[in-house]
């Protein structure tokens, strides 16, 4: 098989996996060196498929034969599509090919599990020796790991990786028991405990003025969504808890997909991808906005509105907290006006110490007035308490009706 | 009215405005563009020479964002600059870079933002073609960009730093930038690529991505958000779009519609079998007496598997002990804190490394000792971004106790030193308090000599006045193990 069949085999094998993000490694450059390669703080993206989704690095299985047999994955054992391997040396060329020509940023490396999860993780690993210690490679690794690999082989893929990942795919035991009967959420977590702490002790050593040290800077997951019953407050309440305690620094949502060579056990069909981006929204509230999933979600109410975005919903739900005043709330409240970025809350927290803030203010910094007015107080702005309480605020904020199509399948 | 073209440059431009602020000329007497006819009396503008003392004072982002603004292609961009220039320095306004909603410094920035966002395309989708090697080896790249604004002298330094090591061009209609032989070299624009033909990779780099995207996601106004179409022509992948889209709907009913596959067995496999064996499921019994007679392996496999309160679903993993089975002496903690559920061992956080040091000062070696906790599972609360450590439960406590029995009667140390509150609730009941009882006490159902002391991790907490002397007392809790070895 040419290199060509190979790439178009085990590239789309590995496009299930939602995360393509090059950014947060420590910054470096080929200044000095003897090989190609450099990066920064934020990951570029060098070009985008007709899925709307970012192809920053090259993203391949080194094998797409496995030994699991997870139900919602097209590389399953009991999955029927033809399969391929790249050599070492294969993997690497393409990579400083693609790389020399400026068509990526890296490389993200992941396996089908062969004979053991130690034997696989010697082969990704050797991938990524090759390309720092013969090659001296610069440029970003990110490699897949594998909960049950030896402690030792980790920790040396963090060596030459700047993102290291295990996927968790479900979050809950009942769900893997089904869909995934070689995967354990426990064994998972002690994975990522132990990388948590390996990572840690590196920024420590790099503080501590170790400048030679190179070592993966974070970690991240992966879960799909709508191959189980779990409900976006499983989500949620998972991510939550491995965010505080492994540090990670992403969680990807990645909707549940149909695949050639589908299994009897999953769904028939796919989740709306706006259940993945509602996901994404409520996530980044949680890191960056001070929301708590409590607040988020309900145990009535344990899935997102696909119509609101989480934020407008909170805020429709807590009318008795707005209008508020920009001139003098905190930054914490300013945070939870919808339509008000961290970006936009920052720069009003710099504006309003020099003049008083008005509208005009606002659509200047390209704030959408539609969507904030309702909530805010400027000098020229002040909604009737009234207008906040009555049902046509959400008549006015929610999207449009969409007419239900013939066949009664309302939009979930 | 003063006529001044300072052409792209940002530098003519400074040293014209500077010329005109020093001869107080206001932003409404000047046109940024050279004089076409006579009509205009005033020649054109110069810089007087200026000295470094007679150059206004601006602040530091003004200058920032000028030279970002001085790359955008519209016209407007020099009189936009002055006014602020202006504004700054004569109209009093020293601070009005801050106020980013001002109509000319949003203005402003927004040019800035357009020229950022063209450098980041710039870095992202000029495409290198391999055109040959020099005698040295040293590989030979040329690409072909068309930006919109005079982005090449800013966006060229990422490729010198990325790709210091191979020559390479890149030419654009709005100047050229190279890197030869380790020279680094600006050039006037070009009007045409001077090199269109197709690279190797380009068909592979094809491959990839026909084969990277999914048909069951077609989002084409998400791409184009990203990846207008104007940078399309020079994207080697860009002519796939439209038939990846065309058949991406009939590519996902094919799937929907494929006959479902049905679950295969299992191949026989030794690593199948091993993880088969690690995750089969262990069973616990209710009652502690059914583990009186289980080997301290058991015991701890049982108490990974625990489910006798909820304290398990939230932690790590439980930590059981650690230390030799027939260890002398016996140390029994609260519950494992945040670095030991990471690690899943007892006391390696902040609290163990002084029970370390204490350890070593009172001469014993951890080494020989077992070391185990009252709760076996991190209980936590979350706080900002952490998790804080909560005190264990009466009904915790008593959840895990069997464990901790079962450990005691394996190991059956001569000496148990309990350390702190939730320890020796769990072994001499509530009515014994550390402050109260703290030394030697009678418990000869746990050993033959028990030693009560405090935490360590209270000592972490206690106010520096009387750190040092609580650590001495806890030191010599401890010596109370040593003596008569």
């Amino acid at each position: 098989m040419d290199l060509d069949q190979k790439l178009s085999i085990l590239a789309d094998a590995a496009k299930y996996d939602a995360s393509c993000a090059s950014s947060g490694a420590t910054k470096r450059d080929s200044l000095g060196g003897t090989g190609v390669g450099s990066t920064g703080g934020a990951g570029i993206c060098h070009s985008y498929a007709p899925d709307g989704r970012c192809i920053s690095l090259l993203k391949i299985l080194l094998t797409n034969r496995c030994l699991y047999d997870c139900h919602y994955c097209i590389n399953r054992r009991s999955s029927n599509v033809r399969r391929a391997a790249f050599t070492a040396e294969e993997a690497v060329r393409l990579t400083l090919d693609f790389y020399k020509r400026n068509y990526i940023e890296g490389l993200f490396l992941s396996s089908g599990i062969i004979r053991s999860a130690d034997h696989t993780m010697e082969q990704v690993v050797n991938v990524a020796r090759t390309l720092r210690e013969v090659h001296d490679f610069r440029g970003y690794i990110h490699l897949k790991t594998i909960p049950e690999a030896s402690p030792e082989l980790i920790e040396q893929a963090a060596r030459y990786a700047d993102r290291i990942s295990i996927n968790l795919e479900l979050p809950t035991q009942q769900g893997l028991d089904r869909l995934a009967p070689e995967k354990n959420l426990g064994r998972t977590k002690q994975a990522m405990g132990r990388i948590r702490v390996k990572l840690d002790d590196a920024a420590d050593r790099k503080r501590g003025g170790d400048r030679k040290l190179r070592h993966a800077t974070g970690q991240s997951t992966q879960v799909i969504v709508g191959a189980d019953p779990s409900t976006d407050a499983d989500f949620l309440a998972r991510s939550d808890e491995l965010y505080r305690a492994y540090r990670l620094r992403r969680v990807y949502y990645s909707a549940f997909s149909p695949i050639p060579e589908p299994s009897s056990i999953l769904p028939p069909a796919a989740p709306p991808l706006m259940r993945e981006h509602r996901l994404y929204q409520a996530d980044w509230l949680m890191r960056y906005y001070g929301f708590s999933t409590s607040e988020i979600l309900t145990p009535e109410n344990p899935n997102l509105d696909l119509h609101l975005d989480p934020k407008l919903a909170w805020a429709l739900r807590n009318r008795h907290e707005f209008p508020l005043d920009l001139q003098t709330a905190s930054r914490d409240q300013m945070l939870r006006i919808p339509g008000l970025g961290v970006k936009n809350v920052d720069r009003l927290l710099g504006i309003r110490r020099l003049t008083l803030l008005r509208l005009a203010d606002l659509a200047r910094l390209r704030i959408s007035l539609p969507k904030v007015r309702p909530f805010i107080i400027v000098a020229d702005h002040h909604p009737a308490r009234e207008g906040l309480d009555t049902d046509r605020l959400l008549a006015r904020l929610a999207p449009k009706p969409v007419q239900l199509d013939l066949f009664g399948h309302a939009l979930r | 009215m003063h006529c001044v073209d300072p052409g792209e440059s940002f530098t003519t431009w400074r040293a014209a405005a500077r010329g005109l602020v020093a001869r107080d000329v206001p932003p409404a007497e000047v046109i940024w563009e050279a004089p076409v006819t006579s009509l205009f009396e005033s020649a054109p503008v110069l810089a007087p020479p200026v000295g470094r003392g007679g150059a206004p004072a601006v602040p530091p982002a003004f200058v920032e964002l000028a030279q970002t603004v001085a790359c955008h292609a519209d016209t407007r961009r020099w009189a936009l600059l002055y006014r602020l220039l202006w504004r700054i320095v004569k109209g009093g306004e020293r601070r009005l870079m801050e106020i980013a909603s001002d109509a000319d410094v949003a203005m402003a920035r927004m040019l800035a933002k357009n020229v950022r966002r063209e450098i980041h395309k710039m870095h992202a989708f000029v495409r290198f073609r391999k055109i040959g090697e020099a005698e040295d080896g040293r590989e030979r790249f040329v690409a072909w960009f068309e930006p919109d604004h005079y982005i090449v002298e800013a966006g060229a330094p990422f490729f010198r730093k990325r790709f210091a090591n191979m020559d390479w061009s890149i030419f654009t209609p709005k100047g050229c930038a190279h890197w030869i032989a380790e020279e680094f070299q600006l050039t006037p624009g070009v009007m045409r690529n001077p090199c269109d033909d197709p690279d190797v990779m380009e068909g592979i780099w094809r491959t990839y991505y026909r084969s990277i995207f999914n048909p069951a996601r077609l989002k084409l106004k998400a791409m184009q958000s990203e990846m207008p179409k104007r940078y399309w022509k020079n994207l080697p992948e860009a002519d796939l779009i439209e038939e990846l889209s065309r058949q991406s709907s009939g590519r996902s009913q094919a799937m929907i519609e494929t006959p479902l596959r049905e679950v295969k067995r299992a191949p026989v496999n030794a690593y199948l079998d091993h993880l088969r064996e690690r995750s089969a499921p262990v069973e616990v019994p209710e009652d502690p007496a059914d583990v009186a007679d289980l080997s301290l392996t058991d015991v701890n496999r049982m108490v990974h598997a625990c489910r006798h309160c909820p304290l398990w679903e939230h932690a790590t993993g439980a930590v059981t002990g650690d230390g030799p089975d027939n260890a002398r002496i016996m140390i029994v903690g609260e519950q494992p804190g945040d670095r030991e559920d990471l690690e899943g061992r007892p006391f390696t956080g902040p609290a163990g490394k002084l029970l370390d040091q204490a350890l070593a000062e009172a001469g014993l070696d951890r080494s020989g000792i077992y070391v185990t906790n009252a709760v076996k599972h991190f209980k936590w609360t979350p706080r900002g971004k952490l998790r804080l450590h909560q005190k264990p439960a009466a009904g915790e406590i008593e959840a895990c106790k069997p464990w901790l029995l079962a450990e005691l009667s394996r190991v059956a140390p001569e000496i148990v030193i309990l350390l702190g509150g939730t320890a020796a609730g769990s072994l001499l009941g509530s009515g014994v308090k550390v402050t109260r009882h703290r030394g030697v006490v009678a418990a000869p159902h746990v050993a033959s000599r028990v030693i009560l002391t405090v935490h360590p991790s209270y000592l972490l907490r206690v106010d520096e006045l009387r750190k040092e002397s609580e650590y001495r007392q806890f030191v010599a809790d401890l010596k109370l193990a040593a003596g008569g070895s």
